[in-house]
């Protein structure tokens, strides 16, 4: 796991406060996690986009995670510390900067991984977050007008780009 | 082994090494008797109480070593808790979140106003939970900041010294070799003497002198039991304790928690009927005291349940019921929801809280991991089971409450005495799923941040006295005891 330590930027102690969490959730004691071991967490599955979250862990169309994808996916979320700004310029990006925590968030959103958020994208996400709570002309008003205020290339879809602008007033070293 | 005795022995005149196994090994000549007088000296034990602090000394000096160990190989021994991957900062309500993530001041809102960056909210609490959450580590034994020489209790397997692991050696040989044996013989005894006892007390026709001899039975079984399991127990505040005609409450941890507390009283137990030994120590039991055993069909029907528990209540002369509300077994660091159907009754609730030293050995039953069988026998493998209990001062359902808050404000003293956390979880989350009705008020609560609270303003001054998972109390999809 060397490489990819350096990369993901953990600490020992935090790489083995995470494996014993993995395998404190692997019930079935064979190296990998599956839905159903996400889905055990209750205050995962009573969150509104736990299913979204969960599916960020899982590659491409597999059930099972390991133990390095399990905490590459963490990683993202780790907080940024000012240290590591003056680091090696030429390196690449961390997994947890700002604009990796963006991409994180702007796939949960894009299922189809075209790069753009579309009005449907758009209106189940918030289905998920609302429930049975607003109705459909409600929601899809506002759908409309969000995206009327993000898309600035007239495409009637949300792209990276845009979204990192509409995400601007956010300061993410608070929040994540 | 060497150590061992200068520890008893300095222990005996008074003074105490700081760290006392720098000590050299007695000549061959002089350990034979050192020996024997260790076996007897051990054999004594289950019958006087064990000296606590020999095995106080000994995990000190195993915490000594494994931190000099560490430190010379420049490594960090214990984990921090607080160096997570994410920075988790306290509780605030949904409203509270959205509102800081949009930086705006005006906290009413007409329109219907979304962000896409509210997802950041449920991302990040979503994250958080999978990385450390509070519910499912309550299902596993707690994990110790020392070892205590146990095996099951060492998760970071690493070898310190050659001492230490002579040590651990000798200490499987004590456990497994001296005591084991010891403890099985005194429990077997236990046990055969209950259902021998209570049968033939149940033979007398006197019902005065029946009761009494009954009682007498019971606590002399029970003590034999607690002696079985070397269980050092310290009970606070006797005066609270629970009298007939109430019900004791407490909280649940192991099988073992009624030994423990029917070894200072006597209860009557409520329960499934079992089969095998259980149900032969259930009927001896019934023969002589009254004690209220459900068929497993019969558990569903919480009317019937808790007619026969009032039925018991009311009879001035049946002894206090001893219940678990919680309904299954966590692992001492918090209580979890308590079932209402106990505080439904309308009688006198004596709390207790029970809350065990993890240090010599950890009283938590894994019902998933263990059977009975093996748990006992890991529980008699162990150094000791020290435990406290606290008698808390009766209760009763005040004006205007219903069950619900009633066991929660129980709940709540229990915990504050036994120092465990308090969780509105329910402890059923074990085996069974979330419900979806709390999902649903997750998303009721951002709706109302999307579309304002022009409507709902009764439901929100409810929904807004607590954090997000505060609302949960208020609904309780929970069965009855």
């Amino acid at each position: 796991l060397g490489g990819s330590c350096a990369n993901l930027l953990l600490s020992h102690s935090q790489i083995t406060r995470l494996y014993s969490r993995f395998t404190s959730l692997d019930k079935g004691e064979n190296g990998t996690l599956s839905r159903e071991d996400f889905q055990r967490i209750p205050e995962l599955a009573i969150n509104p986009l736990g299913d979204r979250i969960i599916n960020a862990f899982f590659p491409e169309g597999e059930d099972q995670v390991n133990f390095r994808g399990f905490m590459r996916t963490l990683a993202h979320f780790r907080p940024i510390e000012d240290n590591e700004k003056s680091k090696n310029p030429t390196a690449s990006e961390p997994l947890n900067s700002r604009t990796n925590k963006l991409l994180f968030a702007f796939r949960l959103y894009d299922l189809d991984r075209d790069d753009k958020i579309s009005r449907d994208e758009l209106l189940q996400v918030l289905r998920m977050m609302v429930g049975v709570n607003i109705s459909d002309e409600q929601l899809g008003s506002i759908a409309d007008r969000t995206i009327q205020e993000a898309d600035t290339n007239g495409d009637n879809s949300i792209s990276f780009n845009e979204f990192i602008k509409a995400s601007f007033v956010l300061t993410l070293h608070t929040l994540l | 082994m060497n150590c061992f005795f200068s520890c008893k022995r300095l222990r005996k005149t008074g003074t105490l090494p700081p760290v006392f196994c720098s000590a050299e090994l007695q000549s061959p000549g002089n350990v034979l008797p050192n020996f024997l007088t260790l076996i007897i000296s051990l054999c004594m034990l289950p019958f006087f109480s064990l000296n606590l602090s020999n095995l106080e000394c000994i995990s000190e000096w195993a915490t000594l070593r494994m931190e000099l160990g560490a430190k010379e190989k420049n490594q960090e021994l214990y984990k921090p808790y607080t160096n997570g991957i994410i920075a988790k900062e306290p509780p605030s309500s949904l409203q509270q979140e959205i509102q800081e993530l949009r930086g705006s001041a005006n906290s009413l809102r007409s329109e219907p106003e979304f962000e896409m960056a509210d997802i950041f909210y449920f991302c990040r609490r979503g994250v958080e939970s999978i990385v450390d959450d509070e519910v499912t580590k309550r299902f596993s034994a707690q994990e110790l900041k020392s070892w205590n020489l146990l095996t099951r209790s060492n998760y970071n397997f690493r070898h310190i010294s050659l001492r230490l692991t002579v040590l651990w050696g000798l200490g499987i040989l004590i456990r497994y070799g001296v005591l084991l044996p010891l403890r099985v013989t005194l429990a077997v005894t236990g046990i055969c003497l209950l259902l021998v006892l209570t049968t033939l007390v149940a033979f007398l026709p006197n019902a005065e002198l029946r009761s009494y001899l009954s009682e007498k039975v019971h606590l002399m079984c029970y003590r034999i039991c607690v002696r079985a399991l070397t269980a050092i127990i310290t009970y606070h505040n006797r005066e609270n304790k629970p009298k007939n005609g109430g019900i004791c409450v407490a909280n649940h941890t192991t099988p073992i928690d009624v030994i423990i507390l029917a070894n200072d009283g006597c209860y009557s137990l409520v329960g499934q009927v079992h089969g095998g030994l259980m149900g032969m120590v259930q009927r001896a039991m019934v023969k002589s005291s009254s004690h209220i055993w459900f068929e497993r069909s019969e558990v569903k029907d919480r009317h019937l349940v808790a007619k026969r528990l009032g039925d018991h209540v009311a009879d001035k002369t049946k002894q206090p019921i001893l219940v678990f509300p919680e309904g299954t077994c966590i692992n001492n660091t918090s209580v979890m929801m308590f079932k209402k159907g106990s505080f439904e009754i309308g009688c006198t609730v004596y709390p207790v809280a029970i809350k065990y030293d993890p240090r010599f050995g950890d009283a938590f039953w894994n019902s998933s991991k263990f059977g009975m069988v093996s748990y006992l026998l890991r529980m008699m493998s162990s150094w000791a089971i020290v435990c406290s209990v606290w008698y808390l001062p009766p209760m009763n359902r005040e004006e205007g409450e219903d069950a619900v808050q009633f066991a929660n404000r129980v709940k709540a003293a229990i915990a504050a005495q036994g120092g465990l956390v308090d969780l509105i979880w329910d402890g059923g989350l074990k085996r069974a799923k979330v419900k979806d009705v709390f999902k649903e008020e997750q998303q009721k609560l951002y709706s109302k941040v999307l579309v304002g609270d022009s409507e709902d303003q009764m439901e929100d001054k409810r929904s807004e006295d607590g954090t997000p998972e505060g609302d949960e109390s208020s609904k309780d999809p929970a069965e009855g005891q």
